[in-house]
C-alpha cells in the first residue's frame, strides 16, 4: 500500500518510528497534487518549497532526538478562507486575489508549531458561501467519486483533496454545514466544533456567530488528533471558550457504545431523503443497536424554520462582515470613468469584485437588518434559534447524542442547482441547526447508495461542548462498518483517471 | 405579489455600495422574492415572548491583561492596500465636487 493511502495517526507512528521521513511523505504528496490537481481543482495554491522546507525542519529535529507532537511531519491542506503569512489569502473571491496576508490565523500557527507541513490552499464557494464550490472564482473542484459531480460545499476542496489522497488531512470551516456536507458527499470524516472550542481568528468571517474551524480527514481518530492540535483558547478571539474539552484522541480510542442513548430526529428521516441514503443510514442504526445501543426517538419541530432563520442570520452578519472589502486596506481597487469619490470606487470595486451568491446575500442581508423590517426578519431568525436550542436541550434530556443522515442526497451533478439558489439552500437542512445553537456535529461516511454507488454520511449531534460524545460514538461505528466491509469506505472508490 | 420590487434590490445595493447592473437588478429582483418569501416563515414561528439568542454560547466580560504584545508593522498593515503614501492608506476624494 502506498504511503497515500496511509491514515495521518499511521503515518504519525511510521515518522515517530522514522520507517519513513516528512521528507519522503511530503514528496509523495505533491506528486500525487501534481498529477491529480489540475483535473480536481482541490487545490487553488500547492506550496511545494515550503511543505518540502517544513519537512526538511522536522525531520532535522527528530534526528536530534527533540521531543514532537504527535502529528509532527504529517502534511495538511489549509481551506483558502483561514490566512497564512506569505501565501496568497483569497477565500475563493476575485476581490482578494494576490492578497498575501501579514498574520496567520490561529490554526495555521497551530498547524506549525505542530510541525506539520502546509501543502496548499484548498478551494471554496467564494467566502465560503454554497455547497458545492460551483460560487468560487476559481472555478469548481470536483468529486473524485465522479468528476461530473460536486464535493459538496463550501469545503468541497479539502474534501476532495482529502478523499483523493492529495492529502491525509485538511482544515474546513463550518458555518451551516461547510465541513460535514462535503465530508458526507466524498466519503470522508468531517467534524464541526461546538462554537468556541477552535479559534476563530484568522479565519475570514463569514457569520460570526455560526463560523467554526475543524478537521476533514479520512476516518475518526484522525479527526480527534487534529482537532486536539488545533482547538484551545486563544485570547485574540473573544467567543474561544476559557475550558479545554478534554481529548478526541482519548475518546476516540473507545470500543463500546453499550447503554449509549442514540436520539433519531424524527423531523431529519424518512420523507424528503433519498431512499439509498435513508437504507444506508438504517443500516447503520442497526449496527450501533446491535453493539448494544439503545435507540430512541425525538422531536424537534423547529428545525422546520431552521432554514429560514439561518438565511436570515447568516446573510445579515456577512453583510456586515464583508463591509471590509473596501478597496482600502486590501484587496482588489477598481477605478470608474471619470472624477471619482472613494465611495464611488468602493461600489465599482465590489461590483467587479464579488460573486452573484456573495452580492445576493449581501444585500438580502442587507434588507434583513434595515429599519422597519429588522424585528420582523432578524429579529424572528434569532428567537427561532432559541426554540432550535430548547428543542435540542429537550432532545439531549432523552438521548446522549442524536443522529441523522448528513445529507439529503448523495453528491449532485455540477450545474444541477446553480441556477436556483432555493433548492440549492435546502442541501443544509441536517446540518443548519448545530451552527444555530452552537452545538458540534460528525459526518461519517456509512456506504454508498444502491442507486447510484455514491457516499452517504450520517451525521452525529451532541450537546456544546461534548464534543467527546461524537468520538467516542463515530470510532465504534467506524469500526464495525469496516469490519462489514472489510476495508475502509475510500477503498470503495473508483480508480482515478486523469489523462 | 413581492415586497422586493427592482427599485428595491437597486436601493439595498446602494446601501452596500455594490453597484449592479439593470441585468443583475433583475435577476436578484426575481431570486430575492422567492427567497424572502421562504425566509419570512420564521415570523409565523415566533411570539412577544420568546427571548432572541444573539449568540450560541454566550459569555460575558472577556477580559485580557493590559499589556503591550507585538503587533503588525505599518509596512506590513499597509502591505495589502492598493495605494498608499507617508505610511497611510490613500483613497480618492471622499467629498464630491459639487
Amino acid at each position: 500500500m502506498s504511503v497515500l493511502n496511509k491514515s495521518a495517526h499511521e503515518l504519525a507512528s511510521m515518522l515517530a518510528s522514522k520507517e519513513i521521513s516528512s521528507v519522503e511523505l511530503t514528496k509523495a504528496q505533491l506528486d500525487n497534487i501534481d498529477n491529480l490537481n489540475p483535473k480536481l481543482n482541490s487545490y487553488l495554491i500547492v506550496t511545494h518549497e515550503l511543505a518540502l522546507a517544513q519537512a526538511r525542519e522536522v525531520d532535522e529535529l527528530r534526528a536530534k532526538g527533540e521531543k514532537l507532537s504527535a502529528l509532527a511531519g504529517v502534511p495538511i491542506a489549509v481551506k483558502d478562507n483561514l490566512t497564512t503569512i506569505g501565501i496568497e489569502t483569497t477565500a475563493g473571491s476575485k476581490i482578494l486575489k494576490g492578497w498575501v496576508p501579514p498574520y496567520n490565523a490561529t490554526v495555521v500557527e497551530k498547524v506549525l508549531a505542530h510541525r506539520m507541513p502546509i501543502l496548499g490552499k484548498t478551494n471554496l464557494d467564494e467566502f465560503a458561501m454554497g455547497s458545492s464550490t460551483e460560487n468560487s472564482a476559481y472555478g469548481p473542484s470536483l468529486n473524485p467519486w465522479d468528476l461530473a459531480r460536486t464535493p459538496g460545499g463550501s469545503g468541497g476542496g479539502s474534501s476532495s483533496a482529502v478523499a483523493s489522497m492529495q492529502a491525509p488531512l485538511a482544515l474546513g470551516s463550518d458555518t451551516g454545514g461547510s465541513i460535514r456536507f462535503p465530508a458526507a458527499v466524498t466519503g470522508t470524516v468531517g467534524v464541526k466544533p461546538t462554537y468556541g472550542a477552535v479559534s476563530r481568528y484568522g479565519l475570514i468571517a463569514l457569520g460570526s456567530s455560526l463560523d467554526q474551524v475543524g478537521p476533514v480527514t479520512r476516518n475518526v481518530m484522525d479527526a480527534a488528533m487534529l482537532q486536539d492540535a488545533i482547538a484551545g483558547h486563544d485570547q485574540m478571539d473573544a467567543t474561544s471558550l476559557p475550558e479545554s474539552l478534554g481529548s478526541m484522541t482519548e475518546a476516540a480510542k473507545n470500543d463500546s457504545v453499550k447503554g449509549l442513548k442514540i436520539g433519531i430526529i424524527k423531523e431529519l428521516t424518512g420523507e424528503g431523503f433519498q431512499s439509498g441514503v435513508s437504507e444506508r443510514f438504517q443500516e447503520a442504526l442497526d449496527l450501533l443497536v446491535a453493539a448494544g445501543a439503545e435507540i430512541v426517538e425525538v422531536s424537534c419541530p423547529s428545525f422546520q424554520y431552521a432554514i429560514a432563520a439561518y438565511y436570515l442570520i447568516q446573510p445579515a452578519e456577512a453583510s456586515s462582515n464583508l463591509a471590509r472589502f473596501d478597496s482600502v486596506r486590501f484587496g482588489l481597487r477598481v477605478m470608474p470613468e471619470g472624477a471619482a469619490t472613494v465611495e464611488k470606487v468602493m461600489a465599482a470595486t465590489r461590483e467587479e469584485g464579488f460573486g452573484a451568491e456573495v452580492k445576493r446575500r449581501i444585500i438580502l442581508g442587507t434588507y434583513a437588518l434595515s429599519s422597519g423590517y429588522y424585528d420582523a426578519y432578524y429579529g424572528s431568525a434569532q428567537k427561532v434559534r432559541t426554540l432550535i436550542q430548547a428543542d435540542l436541550a429537550k432532545a439531549f434530556e432523552k438521548a446522549d447524542v442524536l443522529v441523522s443522515p448528513t445529507a439529503p442526497t448523495t453528491a449532485f451533478l455540477l450545474g444541477e442547482k446553480q441556477e436556483d439558489p432555493l433548492a440549492m439552500y435546502l442541501n443544509d437542512i441536517a446540518t443548519i441547526p448545530a451552527n444555530l445553537a452552537g452545538i458540534p456535529g460528525m459526518s461519517l461516511p456509512v456506504g454508498l447508495a444502491s442507486e447510484d454507488n455514491l457516499p452517504v454520511g450520517a451525521q452525529f449531534l451532541a450537546p456544546a461542548r461534548q464534543d467527546a460524545r461524537l468520538y467516542k460514538v463515530g470510532a465504534v461505528l467506524e469500526k464495525f462498518l469496516e469490519n462489514k466491509w472489510s476495508k475502509s469506505m475510500l477503498d470503495f472508490a473508483p480508480e482515478l483517471k486523469v489523462n | 405579489m413581492s415586497e422586493i420590487t427592482p427599485e428595491l434590490v437597486r436601493h439595498l445595493a446602494g446601501l452596500a455600495r455594490i453597484e449592479v447592473s439593470e441585468a443583475e437588478v433583475a435577476q436578484f429582483a426575481s431570486q430575492l422574492a422567492l427567497i424572502v418569501e421562504s425566509v419570512a416563515t420564521v415570523k409565523a414561528a415566533v411570539s412577544d415572548e420568546i427571548v432572541a439568542t444573539s449568540h450560541p454560547i454566550p459569555m460575558a466580560n472577556v477580559f485580557r491583561e493590559d499589556v503591550v504584545k507585538p503587533s503588525l508593522t505599518q509596512a506590513q498593515a499597509l502591505s495589502g492596500a492598493a495605494d498608499s503614501e507617508s505610511g497611510r492608506f490613500k483613497v480618492s476624494a471622499i467629498l464630491d465636487e459639487d
